[in-house]
């Protein structure tokens, strides 16, 4: 195992003042060799347990409900799904912008809260990321699948060279959605990839049997931990935080554009790019509990994710839950400012028209539950806040519903009203996509660290004491 | 049956994803009974019911065998087209009908305008009165110049009578396919044309107004840029032109069109393989494969063909010598296509109408299919006869 000269992050965060990190952020006794062995083990030594086994066979189950539902589509149509004229979008668009949505979280840990020194994202970051990436494969899905012809989509809104001179349409929102998705699932990637060398390093070193040296060692691209290793690794590293930085703010705003370059009644609209943001951030986070409470106590990692942790990404979760919350507001107050007709109906029909069950429970869930965070009490509250993760998840899917399906509904010709509601198929895809991504996810923490070892070591008090020595 | 009879008796109706779900009721007439969906229309004289004839055969083949309910059961010798004392009863079940259109209230929008001879006297220009036309440089996009022809169409709304004419013309002409109950109930229906139905006042005893709808053919087309594959662009002559080939089937453009008029290839509507069937299709017209978006074409096959031939002849295309298939076959004479570069043609002096104006060209769209409003003559000695134009709500 290498040992490593001092983290530049470290020393930034140091220059910064940061209270020494104490023991809120990592609990127990712990010392460099602890924490490298009891987050290697997790894929090393110990046995997989077999609720690991009874999670990934429930996961890997619900996936092949979205093998089901695709052969259905490319074998029959895209009508074995639930749109229709007016409403040409459904469950596709709802889950794409949902998965895009939680991924943010994890590119805003990594990236953002690195360069803001916020050294509370060293436990949560791996995984967050793995998060970011298994989002947008889950998302990634829905464009290419809902089109009508998925075969030539894939390929046909990439500007590629050829033999009949033709270009995608550059003024389409769907084209600017490719290029923005496609570089985000590319620096995720990246950015993930990059932060495991140090650690698949360790886990090459501290593997017992030959092929996982060999696999970890391919991995680990030769890495030795030497000064000049790191001082690369470390260029490298705060370069990717930098590219990665900006897409927090632009996949969600291009995804939002699809619908505000529109001319739908409720998809016009400017608040749309900053209000997305904010509703990804905040499902994202929600997504990171979810996934990091049940991983704590599964695998003793309240060490290492500890309270403050759970209450930090809360507070994150309130605050944009209120911007969200603002958005809605802004919503119907444009509309009524507006004095456009078409404007004021949509918003009407959206609270009191057929969907609006959907409206109110959304707002249950994202404007009123998400005040009770203003509690401490509820905010450190492990199993509430696990609740309430689920709540926040629930309730941005449904924003999305409501966004698409009430706006599309009922729009400028009333001869042309219509009704949507998803089908077997539609529902089958969407559950079997949160299969898939449950399965990236345990294959994830059976075989890669979950937590970043190196990183983690530089917060415990004994790196602080060697570098001032 | 009419509204009120229909909320007398409890029966409801209600739009849904999987189309429009009535009542049964059953219908005992002089010891016979039939049972049958029911479903409330405005205008209708209360407490009588209309029954229609023709349907719930049993040997009709494929298409026809099945649909709909026998109603010949209720007829006898002596009362073969009407009759009293028919009792009414709802049997608590709910049926499923297919309907294209769910909402027939305006909701006192501008998109049908209309007026009385009184107001039209006033005020010829009243139909451009009660909408907003933005000025035409409000768009970031450059003007289209045509230097030869510019094509467009007027739908003149007091002659139309709402018979779907135009609607079966148009499905013969462009071979659209016959999509089948189910599908039609789920908002899919495939007719490039539609004959748009509206009720205002009074449901007892509204006015009813008719509007044939097919593409716009904008000027400003929110349809073209959304297209992330360039499927759907503008042509020399004005035409909105739909690529069947580069289509891939976002939908966003159908999302996109403020009027509704696109159809999309949910599955593969259009029979490929029977040979018999080919033979009844028009050869100038593609037949479009599954997972593609389609519209009104104005015809361009017979636009084609008319250019094709005046060029031959060495002389421009004559006005009136491409006729579409709707205003072929439209029996009032309600809708005009032509050259509105040619201040002479017969459109171009629709367009000059007073009466005439753009569906919903308050969002800049320009459309090149017009409307010229109707305008009606309601005799002022009737007592109850409100002259109500649709849109008069707001102004």
């Amino acid at each position: 195992m290498s040992t490593r000269p001092p983290d530049p992050h470290a020393d930034l965060a140091r220059d910064a003042l940061p209270p020494p990190p104490g023991p809120e952020l990592i609990g127990g006794d712990h010392t460099l060799a602890s924490v490298t062995e009891k987050i290697a083990s997790i894929t090393l030594t110990r046995r997989t347990p077999l609720g690991w086994f009874v999670g990934f066979g429930i996961a890997f189950t619900l996936f092949m409900g979205l093998l089901w539902a695709v052969v259905n589509l490319l074998f029959v149509g895209i009508g074995v799904w639930g749109p229709n004229v007016p409403v040409g979008w459904g469950f596709d668009i709802i889950n794409l912008v949902w998965w895009i949505g939680i991924g943010h979280a994890g590119t805003l840990i990594s990236a953002i809260l690195l360069l803001l020194r916020q050294q509370w994202r060293t436990s949560i970051n791996r995984f967050a990321e793995a998060m970011t990436l298994f989002a947008v494969a889950c998302a990634v899905f829905y464009p290419v699948f809902h089109t009508g012809r998925p075969w030539l989509a894939a390929y046909w809104l990439f500007p590629y060279p050829n033999t009949m001179g033709l270009w995608p349409q550059f003024r389409s929102p769907l084209i600017w959605d490719v290029f923005a998705i496609s570089t985000y699932g590319l620096v995720s990637a990246l950015f993930w990839f990059v932060g495991l060398i140090p650690d698949f390093a360790t886990l090459r070193d501290r593997a017992k049997s030959k092929p996982w040296k060999v696999a970890y060692g391919m991995l680990a691209m030769g890495w030795r931990g030497s000064a000049r290793h790191w001082h690369n690794y470390d260029t490298a590293y705060l370069l990717l935080a930098g590219l990665a930085t900006p897409l927090v703010i632009s996949v969600h705003t291009v995804v939002s554009l699809d619908f505000a370059v529109g001319i739908v009644p409720g998809w016009h609209a400017t608040i749309f790019p900053p209000y997305f943001v904010a509703g990804a951030i905040y499902a994202g986070f929600a997504m990171v509990l979810t996934l990091a409470i049940p991983l704590r106590k599964f695998y003793g990692l309240e060490d290492f994710i500890t309270l403050t942790h759970l209450e930090n990404m809360a507070k994150v979760m309130l605050a944009t839950g209120l911007i969200v919350g603002y958005g809605y507001m802004v919503e119907a107050f444009m509309a009524w400012y507006s004095a456009n007709e078409y404007e004021r109906f949509m918003i009407w029909n959206r609270m009191t028209g057929p969907y609006w069950p959907m409206y109110a429970a959304l707002i249950l869930c994202n404007v009123v539950m998400i005040n009770t965070l203003w509690v401490k009490n509820l905010r450190t509250s492990v199993p509430y806040l696990f609740f309430i993760s689920f709540v926040v998840s629930v309730g941005m899917w449904l924003e999305r519903y409501v966004i698409i399906v009430t706006s599309l509904h009922r729009d400028f010709m009333p001869s042309s009203w219509g009704m949507y509601s998803g089908t077997a198929y539609d529902w089958s895809a969407f559950i079997g996509t949160i299969g898939l991504f449950l399965t990236l996810f345990f294959l994830f923490i059976r075989f890669l660290p979950v937590i970043s070892i190196f990183e983690m070591r530089t917060i415990l008090p004994e790196a602080e004491v060697k570098e001032d020595a | 049956m009419s509204p009120r009879t229909a909320a007398r008796l409890g029966i409801t109706s209600e739009a849904t994803s999987r189309g429009t779900t009535t009542d049964l009721v059953e219908l005992r007439y002089r010891g016979r009974a039939v049972v049958a969906p029911a479903l409330a229309v405005p205008g209708h004289p209360d407490e009588t019911v209309t029954v229609h004839l023709g349907y719930g055969r049993t040997r009709a083949g494929r298409v026809g065998s099945g649909v709909g309910f026998d109603a010949y059961a209720l007829r006898t010798s002596d009362a073969p087209w009407s009759g009293g004392g028919l009792e009414v009863r709802k049997t608590g079940e709910r049926y499923t009908l297919a309907i294209t259109q769910q909402h027939w209230s305006l909701e006192g929008r501008n998109v049908i305008r209309a007026g009385t001879r009184a107001e039209y006297d006033e005020d010829p220009h009243f139909a451009a009165h009660l909408g907003h036309k933005p000025r035409r440089e409000l768009t970031m996009y450059p003007e289209y110049k045509y230097e030869g022809y510019a094509w467009g169409m007027a739908i003149d709304l007091n002659s139309c009578v709402g018979c779907n004419a135009c609607v079966v013309a148009c499905q013969a002409e462009n071979n659209i396919p016959v999509v089948g109950k189910d599908q039609v109930a789920r908002g899919r229906e495939m007719h490039w044309l539609r004959v748009d139905h509206y009720y205002t006042g009074a449901m007892e005893d509204p006015d009813t107004y008719f509007a044939p709808v097919p593409c716009m053919h904008c000027e400003m087309a929110p349809c073209e840029v959304v297209c992330p594959v360039a499927a759907t662009v503008h042509n020399e002559e004005g035409l909105n032109d739909m690529v069947y080939n580069r289509c891939v089937g976002t939908r966003y453009c159908s999302n996109n069109c403020p009027y509704k008029v696109r159809r999309f290839n949910f599955f593969l509507y259009s029979d490929w393989e029977t040979p018999s069937l080919k033979l009844g299709r028009n050869p100038d017209v593609t037949v479009r494969s599954r997972g593609v978006m389609e519209k009104c074409t104005y015809c361009v096959q017979r636009i084609n063909h008319a250019r094709v031939q005046a060029k031959n002849e060495g002389r421009k295309v004559r006005d009136g010598e491409i006729q579409t298939a709707c205003a072929q076959a439209c029996p009032g004479h309600a809708i005009v296509f032509g050259d509105v570069n040619d201040p002479q043609s017969e459109v171009s002096r629709w367009k000059a109408d007073p009466r005439n104006y753009g569906m919903l060209e308050e969002l800049n769209t320009r459309p090149r299919t017009t409307y010229l409003a109707a305008v009606k003559n309601p005799n002022p000695e009737m007592p109850d006869r409100e002259a109500a134009s649709p849109a008069a709500s707001h102004g």
